[in-house]
């Protein structure tokens, strides 16, 4: 019996994440209303529940996935996976409009910019900070404070240790894990409730995992502004981290 | 019908990520770079020209207006799905690294969003998560 029930879950994967995410978004709200009073909003918590099942995951498998490292939850893995969310941040853009756009073009351009340098500096303060002194693990961990994918990239490229990869990813995964959970906190002290300022904080913080999840629990109508630009983010990051920032740490720090 | 604004919505994503592969490997990475943005820029100018020409039904609209409203479910997933547990093995270095660039980040918002700023209101058009039968 449990075996059939295990094999049904299995052979379904997908339809048992509609089903568990649908229960969790659920669960979500009636916290969201009896607790906080609907302070902290649903979304909000729906978010860090799924971290905390992604954390009993990640403890109990050992796997890199979360609760999609459970056999019975792999449908969590097609779910959320890249192909998926792609396709339902291309459909956000259906709501946005073309002229925030244009209006924000230029704020847009220069957020990725300095997001992707400011994230790139304190990654190598801190690395320094710490006793890392040669340039190739500065600029690898500096690189892992923007996004854990242009962490990697570059130390690839540049042959740092694979402790010092590890740690890069570490970094990206706290930013964007943070930026999952802080947004909605932070939003009205930054005065994040318009598209302009949307546009500007997915180029400032570009982690586009962290930006899409902290603006949906803040207003899903942000959504789209934020993504946009944050989708940029990793492409730009990937680009300088390497080659420009690598040959400018490297006059700083010496090789 | 309501395919067609999916199947629209494919079509976009498809040339965006294609775009973004070519741009990636014309300045030497392997990687799409921006190819979702550059597939929601496509997707706002397109759905922009088919309502202005009154081409888009509400139907198809309700394809596109589904996806749309299925993201926060998928961004959940996706939160389940992380690596949580390496995150919190970096130690102290990976945390501090990860809290000062997010929280220098935020506090550059106010400063950037306020380049060139004229007024900026929330627009409550039809789309998005919104209800799509609200249209006239």
């Amino acid at each position: 019996m449990l075996e059939m029930l295990s094999n049904t879950f299995t052979e379904n994967g997908l339809i048992v994440s509609f089903a568990v995410i649908g229960i969790t978004i659920y669960l979500s709200y009636i916290i969201s209303d009896k607790l906080t009073k609907g302070k902290i909003h649903g979304s909000a918590i729906a978010i860090i529940l799924g971290l905390v099942l992604a954390y009993i995951g990640g403890i109990n498998t050992g796997g890199e996935q979360g609760l999609a490292d459970i056999g019975i939850f792999t449908g969590i893995g097609l779910m959320g996976g890249g192909m998926l969310r792609d396709f339902a941040i291309v459909a956000t853009a259906f709501g946005a409009s073309l002229d925030e756009i244009k209006k924000a073009g230029l704020p847009g351009i220069i957020s990725l910019f300095a997001g992707v340098i400011i994230s790139f500096v304190i990654g190598v303060i801190i690395a320094f900070a710490f006793g890392y002194t040669d340039a190739v693990s500065l600029t690898t961990i500096g690189a892992g404070a923007t996004t854990y994918i242009v962490g990697p990239v570059t130390g690839t490229a540049l042959g740092a240790s694979s402790e010092v990869i590890a740690l890069s990813i570490a970094a990206g995964l706290i930013k964007s894990i943070l930026t999952m959970i802080g947004t909605p906190f932070i939003a009205k002290y930054i005065g994040l409730d318009n598209p302009r300022s949307a546009i500007v904080y997915g180029g400032l913080m570009g982690t586009t995992s962290g930006v899409a999840g902290g603006l949906a629990a803040t207003d899903p109508k942000l959504v789209p502004y934020g993504a946009m630009t944050a989708t940029f983010y990793t492409g730009l990051g990937c680009l300088i981290a390497p080659s420009v920032l690598f040959l400018v740490t490297r006059a700083v720090f010496g090789s | 019908m309501v395919i067609y604004g999916v199947a629209l919505l494919s079509i976009c994503l498809l040339i965006g990520v294609l775009l973004g592969k070519l741009l990636g490997v014309s300045i030497g990475i392997d990687a799409n770079v921006g190819g979702v943005g550059i597939a929601m820029v496509f997707l706002v100018l397109l759905v922009d020209y088919l309502k202005k020409n009154k081409k888009l039904n509400i139907k198809s609209q309700e394809g596109m207006a589904f996806w749309g409203a299925m993201y926060i479910p998928i961004v959940i997933a996706m939160a389940a799905k992380q690596n949580v547990v390496a995150a919190l093995d970096g130690g102290p270095i990976a945390l501090l690294a990860g809290v000062t660039t997010v929280i220098v980040s935020w506090a550059m918002v106010p400063v950037l969003s306020n380049i060139g700023r004229d007024k900026s209101i929330l627009n409550e058009e039809l789309g998005g998560t919104g209800d799509v039968r609200n249209v006239k």
